[in-house]
């Protein structure tokens, strides 16, 4: 019966496609707005992604995320380093300034000041050149999708000649790194290079950057540090969902794609939900000319299953390939770039496609189960 | 005996008011009969041959099968006998639009679990039985009145049940196809193991009745091998 099923499906090409449609468009809608959010979110974390050997980073009570920070005074990093437990503990600057390039463009940029000594803080991957280059005087390396923003068609910008606090830099490396949450290009240089490119404050040290001794768990020494320095520990997982928690909490981001995932799976119901109550409609008489030959409700009940089961099958996989598309064809875009499909985004996805199915199919069926046999013969 | 009912009645609710519209019905039909049940439109023609055919409950009375008191059975129970026991003619045929004549044909078998394969080629003996095999893999609507109430005849024959219900199998028919499918219901669906119980009231075929019963306002008013001329 399963087949028979499948078959009047199928035979009435304009609702099968029209179902096909619903049920794709729904899950296109939720697993890309779901993936565009979710890797937004993660963006709010990528100064944190982008130093993969710090295991604590340590910071002024007050400080939210990498870049929501209030500095600390340079004395810090010597009551870190004292905690016991502590592998090494090196500063790390982060701050806005604004760039001149060659052509006179004025460019807002992100400058993180790395330890001189073990350059730990730039990203460990490379695109161009090595991070060693920024030993080099007035060096400065910049991240991959500040590449492309801040030179579009010149592919190569190592060599090139900023201007920054009325101060020189020379570009030396490109980063392959997690672009940051506004795509704005970032400078990588040492941190005594940095003090010069910032516009001067007081206290200029954004965090001290910890790794645990041999053997001392992250979680364990960030409380010791807290517990000593008076200093806001956090571990890299911490601190990660720290910024993304603080995405949460301070946009409107969250809300407008909870409302366009949602209008996703509403649109789905509507669309579904109606073409299939069509499709029932139109085949009333048929599914009452089963019944009245003696296919029973329970045999109807996985008929109408396995018709919304195909229609969801099909539609998930072509929603679910749209998505992959999306992903894939903007890859090579900055605004996209390292984007990728949690599995757990199709599985949500999946559930929603389900419970859109489940929902209109019950409707549906209530109507076959409703019908009486003996209609057909009136 | 197939068929036999016993002070049978049915009323429905209408606008708040009780109508009945069978009023005690005895009637018991052979295996082996041809059964015209004739009547005026709203006469209960269709209300009696739903009840005897195990698809719309009767308000009092009993009404057995082949010795089973039907609505006795649950739902389900009742589901499966009607797939073993009875086949269907419908007035409009009621053929799935998607499905080609064989595979129409073989419905009951499939919906019985017979292979598909099993189902298909006994479907297709059948259809040949009612010179129609060559129609087989046509689709219902590529093919003419006549010859889809051939495939529904098919559907109805295919399972070999015991009681064949046709209900005004000619209705949709002009008069020469009418007269065909009759013929060939005579043909193939009487037989000494089976009933066969046709509602119409096409007086133009009459006489392949063995039976005609006529129902007049819910109650049967001539029972007979053929119709008096006061009908």
């Amino acid at each position: 019966m399963i087949w028979i099923a499948l078959r009047m499906l199928t035979g009435d090409r304009q609702k099968f496609y029209g179902l096909v449609f619903g049920v794709a468009f729904s899950t296109l809608l939720i697993t890309q707005q779901l993936t565009i959010f979710l890797n937004l979110l993660e963006r709010g974390a990528s100064g944190v992604y982008n130093v993969p050997s710090a295991d604590i980073w340590v910071m002024d009570q007050a400080s939210r995320t990498a870049d929501v920070v209030y500095p600390l005074p340079s004395t810090a990093i010597e009551r870190v380093r004292s905690v016991p437990g502590i592998g090494w503990a090196v500063p790390h600057l982060r701050a806005n300034a604004s760039v001149r390039t060659a052509d006179g463009n004025l460019e807002a940029v992100a400058v993180v000041g790395v330890d001189d000594a073990t350059l730990i803080g730039v990203p460990p991957r490379m695109a161009q050149g090595t991070s060693a280059a920024l030993r080099q005087p007035d060096s400065v390396i910049i991240d991959d999708v500040g590449t492309i923003r801040m030179f579009q068609n010149d592919r190569s910008p190592i060599g090139k000649r900023l201007e920054l606090n009325d101060q020189r830099a020379v570009i030396r490396g490109v980063t392959d790194s997690f672009p940051n949450f506004t795509n704005q290009v970032t400078l990588y240089t040492r941190y005594t290079q940095a003090l010069s490119y910032v516009p001067g404050t007081r206290n200029r040290l954004s965090f001290v950057l910890v790794g645990a001794a041999d053997g001392v768990p992250p979680a364990a020494l960030a409380e010791r540090i807290t517990a000593q320095t008076g200093l806001r520990a956090r571990t890299r997982d911490q601190f990660a969902e720290d910024a993304i928690d603080y995405i949460i909490e301070n946009t409107g981001i969250p809300l407008n794609f909870g409302i366009t995932v949602g209008l996703g799976f509403v649109i789905g119901v509507a669309i579904v939900g109606l073409t299939f109550s069509l499709f029932i409609r139109d085949n009333i008489r048929q599914f009452g000319a089963l019944k009245a030959i003696g296919v029973s409700n329970s045999k109807l009940r996985w008929m109408v299953s396995a018709q919304a089961a195909l229609v969801g099958l099909i539609g998930y996989s072509f929603g679910l390939i749209g998505t992959v598309l999306f992903v894939w064809s903007f890859s090579t875009s900055p605004t996209f770039k390292s984007f990728y499909i949690p599995w757990q985004i199709p599985l949500i996805s999946l559930a929603a496609v389900a419970s859109i199915l489940g929902l209109t199919g019950r409707l549906a069926l209530r109507r076959v189960i409703k019908t009486e046999p003996a209609a057909v013969f009136r | 005996m197939a068929i036999s009912t016993r002070n049978v009645t049915r009323e429905f609710r209408s606008g708040g008011q009780t109508v009945s519209v069978l009023h005690g019905i005895d009637l018991d039909i052979n295996s082996g009969d041809l059964t015209y049940l004739v009547g005026e439109s709203g006469s209960g023609k269709t209300t009696l041959i739903s009840i005897m055919c195990g698809i719309l409950w009767p308000t009092s009375g009993d009404v057995r099968l082949f010795g089973t008191d039907i609505y006795a059975l649950s739902d389900s129970q009742l589901a499966e006998f009607r797939l073993r026991n009875i086949g269907f003619i419908f007035q409009q045929y009621n053929l799935l639009s998607s499905l080609d004549a064989a595979s129409n044909a073989a419905v009951p078998l499939v919906a019985q679990g017979v292979s598909r394969p099993e189902a298909r080629e006994r479907a297709l003996s059948m259809l040949e039985k009612l010179n129609i095999a060559d129609q087989a893999t046509k689709l219902p609507n590529q093919l003419s009145g006549g010859q889809q109430q051939r495939v529904a005849i098919a559907r109805a024959l295919v399972h070999e049940p015991s009681l064949v219900v046709c209900d005004e199998p000619t209705a949709a028919l002009d008069a020469k196809s009418g007269r065909r499918v009759m013929d060939l219901l005579r043909e193939v669906a009487v037989a000494d193991n089976r009933a066969c119980i046709i509602v119409t009231h096409d007086n133009r075929v009459f006489d392949l009745a063995d039976r005609i019963v006529v129902l007049e306002d819910g109650r049967i008013t001539h029972d007979g091998s053929y119709l008096p001329e006061t009908h």
